[in-house]
């Protein structure tokens, strides 16, 4: 589901404030979903839990291992920090192939919470990401072809 | 300066904050106490509280740019920017903003770090706070400080969650942390 589709006046605005670079590695995603996120928990009155890239989280974590175009990587999230039957969600700024977004998915049903949606800002439908979040429903401000 | 000496003494708001935030003794190498935030957001008033401490503090300052240090300046800035009307600026380590960056070198215990901008997020004028969870020696907030100076910016103050008192600041004049004697 995208709100570009439901024509809601604010998405223009957003749209034309993206801008593209071009051939720009993506070497890791974890901090941009921080931008998002908080703001976002602090509304709805939830709590934000940051995933990330591995040695980054002091104390307890467990992990989840994702597939890259070349290689691996990993994210990993704080023990303690989601409780079973927790509803969540999950933000990131883009998906694009949809590793990133099912490693956080596995990691929170890993400790028993019910994964609600996934949210980006961008959506990359050519990368085909949504069809890898084993049925969760994924919501998109903008999409580039 | 501390929140408790500067209005905010005996605020209960602090205290829950305080209480909210571990200590991760060890991380990330022995002998290093970590002061880590997480706990804090995991606990919807208290973050809420320290935004809106942080958001009653500026938001009548004229303040058009909110400078985040990577990545844990991330989850408090982009809040308080929304809040005061102003824009958010990512300060990220090296090769992590695409597109024309300027960079800034600081110094690490051991070696050389280094923090980067987009060229023309910032105008020159532009009244700036710079964020970050923690400040220590105060290495990376002056990097940040001197990226946002060098495009002509005038940076008000860097306002931090946890100032460390017993580690010496130096060259820095004007860092507000809200927490006392961690």
């Amino acid at each position: 589901m995208s709100a570009y589709r439901d024509e809601d006046p604010r998405i223009q605005g957003i749209k034309t404030k993206i801008r593209v670079v071009p051939n720009f590695p993506k070497p890791g995603i974890e901090a941009r979903g921080f931008i998002f996120g908080p703001p976002i928990a602090l509304a709805i009155g939830a709590k934000f839990v940051p995933l990330r890239k591995p040695r980054k989280l002091p104390g307890e974590v467990i992990s989840e291992e994702y597939i890259l175009e070349y290689g691996r990587d990993c994210l990993e999230m704080h023990v303690g920090a989601v409780e079973p039957g927790e509803r969540a969600l999950v933000v990131d700024d883009l998906i694009a192939t949809g590793g990133t977004l099912c490693a956080a998915m596995n990691l929170l049903e890993r400790v028993g919470a019910e994964v609600v949606e996934c949210a980006c800002l961008i959506e990359l439908p050519g990368l085909q990401g949504r069809g890898r979040l084993n049925g969760k429903p994924l919501y998109v401000l903008v999409e580039y072809q | 300066m501390f929140a408790a000496e500067n209005g905010l003494k005996g605020d209960p708001r602090l205290q829950a904050i305080s209480q909210a935030i571990r200590v991760v003794p060890h991380f990330p190498k022995p002998g290093i106490m970590f002061q880590d935030i997480t706990t804090l957001l995991l606990d919807h008033k208290a973050f809420k509280d320290t935004v809106d401490i942080f958001v009653d503090r500026y938001r009548d300052m004229g303040i058009s740019v909110v400078a985040g240090v990577e990545a844990r300046g991330f989850m408090f800035g982009p809040s308080i920017a929304l809040a005061i009307g102003a824009k958010f600026v990512p300060l990220r380590k090296p090769r992590k903003l695409p597109g024309e960056v300027i960079a800034e070198a600081y110094v690490l215990e051991y070696g050389t770090d280094c923090l980067e901008m987009h060229v023309g997020a910032v105008q020159p004028g532009e009244r700036a706070l710079v964020i970050d969870d923690l400040v220590a020696t105060g290495g990376t907030l002056s990097a940040a400080i001197r990226l946002l100076e060098r495009v002509g910016a005038e940076v008000i103050e860097c306002a931090c969650v946890i100032g460390l008192p017993e580690v010496k600041v130096y060259g820095f004049d004007s860092a507000w942390a809200d927490l006392w004697k961690r």
